[in-house]
């Protein structure tokens, strides 16, 4: 057992952060959050050319086949600086489409979004429904071509810059998740602004809309939990990135920033906020790390260590902000200082693919039943 | 990175496993009183089978009469012994702390002969720091010794010594030099619990049992050789103690608390209160959720850090964001248990009262081994650099 990135593992890690680096300063992401979409076609295609946006697809569709730790390596450097990007969207898209059986759609849609040359995105949530599939309630009627969707999905990620939309619906008592072009008729969506400015959700709406059938029942229940299980892998590394800028922004700050003469690092009230901050940033490291390998390995233990993580994970970069807010006063609780866009993009991410009590549930089900 | 297990350490967890099929206790070791004789020559008596049969000492060096087991193994070591919820473990101080430090330090005889019955539990060790006027500084001790031929003279008192009613050695920290700043003058002693002048009274902890002790020492005439290293080098001695404590006793508290879970799981199940079974109320399930996930995050870590040791040989100060961990932890378990089993809790005659007692006894797991305080100034100043505050 080695619980160490792999040499190659700390290229790609390497690699990543020196390229997010240059490639998106945080005054790079302030400019991207102030425009229409919050994404910059131009340097998707530069992460492309790396081949991120294909990471764990596999070669014949244009990717590199590598391991969800490789992909949370990588989104946890995204995490770290903050980019807004249809990462997210993309991956849990592809990673649908990838876990299905539908070897046509594979070759179609993969080898492009793989290439950066398109983006997709996943249409889960509708009305009442929660991050568990079996409770969406849109329906769908079959048709010729596959199904005609109508109804409305909230909070899609990245909806105005996808090309496609993987929309879950059910007929009757059947999951079913419908792939729909952007172009098709019938289909509308405006911008649901949030609170996270680095990424951009939509409420979409369907009338009478064809799509083609990607997959539907067992097997399409069983590609959205896998893909929602990366998405959530994704997340969690997202978060630990930013907890990592978050910790040691506020250490640096609290080593320089005096007051009474001295450093405010040297109160033990300042000290031990800190302390705490380590503490979390580590067993959240510890817990994405196992549950990226865990699913990947499809290790029995994989279930339950995606909702682990994702549980704590959340938590963990809430409170971490909490502390890095109050250490920095008044400076930190400025739209000018970063801090608060980590902060927002801890809570978004804190919803995305389940929230705590949602995870805690699913791991009540595992450890009771 | 590989969580996998290798092909040796699967056969260790192999081995280990028939092993314990073959020699688990049929019943489970359970004291009746304080310091109940017969509970600790039972503990004895499984120390000394698990010696015999390779299982103690496991990551001792094969000279000294360990296994030379890696610091992953250990691990495994760990989780199969919670998971044969196999009985307490009565050398953890003498295997955890005192060996290593006399390994490390001691001296060619003195490493003839402790290490061999601390091993087979002929001899169980206690550590003599803590004084009353000396806890968190712990550097500040008084207790003293004079070299008089070849015995030193020991006199003074301390205070919170954990097994000192059972033990038969001592690591004691004694102060040998009075002029030097604190630190320097400072050396440790192993010290037989039966010399003269050496006596011992139970304190009673607020959870009721009588675990840690005062020991008073008049006139006790220690063998020179039984100083530990060099004289007036005790500090850097309780260093290494220390760290290894850090880094040991999460080890086997994870074996606690994972049969304490299994236990409130299982009340969960068969127990009612408002008219549903408390495993369905989903108040309930989320807390008993987040204390499963806590613990699992705990061993996570823990084998993280093995990983690390595994390569940089000691535990470093990383050590205290653990024992931090699983000290908070667990109180913030006690205190979800007591709310998901509700009143009936209290009550000391519900499951031998073994909630009552969980629930009071973690409030010492935040002072012992060095309060949480103290770890977090560690952390703050040695691992994140930040100036120090004292
Ligand atoms: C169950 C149990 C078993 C024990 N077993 C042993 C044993 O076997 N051998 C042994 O030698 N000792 C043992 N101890 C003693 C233990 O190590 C001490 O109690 C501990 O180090 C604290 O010392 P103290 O009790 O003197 O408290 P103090 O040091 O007086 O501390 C009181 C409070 O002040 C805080 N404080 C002190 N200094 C600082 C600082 N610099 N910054 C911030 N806060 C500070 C502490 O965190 C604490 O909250 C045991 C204790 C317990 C509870």
């Amino acid at each position: 057992m080695n619980f160490d990135l792999s040499k190659t593992q700390k290229m790609l890690q390497d690699a990543s952060r020196t390229f997010f680096q240059r490639e998106c300063p945080i005054a790079k992401v302030r400019e991207l959050i102030d425009s229409e979409h919050g994404h910059d076609s131009a340097l998707w295609t530069r992460i492309a050319e790396q081949g991120w946006t294909g990471l764990t697809l596999p070669e014949e569709h244009e990717g590199l086949a590598l391991s969800l730790v490789d992909l949370a390596v990588v989104s946890e450097e995204i995490g770290h600086c903050c980019l807004p990007s249809p990462f997210v969207a993309t991956t849990w898209a592809s990673s649908l489409i990838d876990s299905s059986g539908n070897a046509e759609l594979k070759k179609t849609l993969l080898p492009s979004l793989a290439l950066g040359e398109s983006i997709a995105t996943v249409a889960l949530l509708d009305e009442d429904s929660d991050w568990n599939p079996a409770t969406v309630t849109m329906s769908a009627t079959s048709s010729d071509a596959g199904v005609v969707l109508s109804g409305s999905k909230r909070l899609v990620l990245d909806a105005g810059v996808a090309d496609t939309l993987l929309v879950v619906a059910r007929i009757q008592d059947d999951l079913v998740i419908a792939v729909v072009d952007k172009t098709a008729s019938g289909l509308r969506m405006e911008p649901t602004p949030g609170m996270d400015l680095t990424r951009r959700y939509y409420q979409v709406d369907f009338e009478n809309v064809s799509a083609e059938i990607l997959a539907s029942g067992a097997e399409a229940e069983a590609a959205l939990k896998r893909s929602i299980q990366i998405g959530a892998i994704v997340a969690c590394a997202d978060l630990l990135g930013g907890m990592e800028w978050v910790l040691k922004t506020t250490v640096e700050y609290a080593r320089s920033r005096q007051q009474f003469g001295k450093a405010i690092g040297s109160y033990q009230a300042v000290q031990h906020q800190c302390s705490d901050m380590l503490l979390m940033n580590e067993s959240a490291r510890s817990a994405t790390y196992y549950a990226a390998w865990a699913l990947h390995e499809n290790d029995p233990a994989g279930d339950e260590a995606v909702g682990i993580a994702k549980a704590y994970c959340s938590e963990a970069a809430r409170l971490v902000g909490n502390s890095g807010i109050q250490i920095h006063g008044g400076i930190g609780f400025t739209w000018e200082h970063d801090l608060h866009l980590y902060y927002k993009r801890a809570k978004s991410n804190e919803y995305l693919f389940g929230d705590p009590s949602h995870h805690r549930e699913q791991l009540a089900q595992l450890i009771i039943n | 990175m590989d969580l996998n297990l290798t092909e040796s350490e699967l056969k260790f967890r192999d081995d280990l496993r028939a092993w314990l099929k073959e020699n688990l206790p049929e019943k489970p070791i359970k004291a009746e009183s304080d310091n109940d004789p017969e509970y600790w020559n039972a503990l004895r008596d499984w120390q000394k089978q698990m010696f015999e049969g390779g299982w103690a000492g496991v990551t001792w060096p094969k000279e000294f009469g360990g296994r030379g087991a890696t610091s992953i193994e250990a691990g495994i070591y760990m989780e199969e012994m919670a998971a044969f919820d196999a009985p307490e473990r009565v050398g953890t101080i003498g295997e955890g702390l005192i060996g290593p430090t006399i390994m490390a330090e001691g001296s060619d005889e003195q490493k003839e002969f402790f290490l061999p019955r601390i091993l087979n539990a002929t001899d169980i060790w206690c550590q003599g720091f803590s004084e009353p006027n000396s806890g968190s500084d712990v550097a500040s001790l008084a207790t003293k010794a004079v070299l008089d031929g070849d015995d030193f003279v020991v006199n003074g008192q301390k205070i919170w010594t954990s097994y000192a009613k059972v033990a038969d050695w001592c690591l004691l920290l004694v102060r040998t030099d009075n002029d030097a700043p604190k630190h320097k003058g400072i050396s440790a002693l192993l010290v037989d619990m039966k010399s003269e002048g050496v006596s011992v009274r139970p304190l009673r902890q607020m959870s009721g049992e009588s675990a840690f002790n005062e020991m008073f020492f008049t006139n006790v005439r220690v063998p020179a050789k039984n100083l530990i290293g060099k004289l007036n080098d005790g500090w850097r001695i309780t260093i290494t103690t220390l760290m290894n404590e850090r880094a040991n006793l999460g080890s086997s508290i994870y074996i606690m608390f994972k049969n304490n879970l299994d236990k409130l799981l299982g009340r969960m199940k068969e127990l009612k209160r408002g008219g549903i079974r408390l495993a369905d109320d989903p108040i309930n399930r989320q807390k008993v959720a987040q204390m499963y996930l806590e613990l699992e995050i705990f061993k996570l870590t823990t084998n993280r850090a093995l990983s690390k040791i595994a390569k940089n040989a000691t535990p470093g100060p990383e050590g205290s964001i653990l024992k931090i961990y699983w000290s908070e932890m667990n109180q913030r378990f006690v205190q979800s248990t007591m709310e998901i089993l509700g009143d009936q809790a209290q009550l000391q005659d519900f499951d031998d009262g073994s909630w009552v007692h969980a629930y009071l006894r973690s409030r010492g797991n935040t002072i012992e081994a060095g309060t949480s305080e103290i770890q977090r100034n560690i952390i703050a100043e040695r691992v994140l650099g930040l100036p120090r505050s004292y």
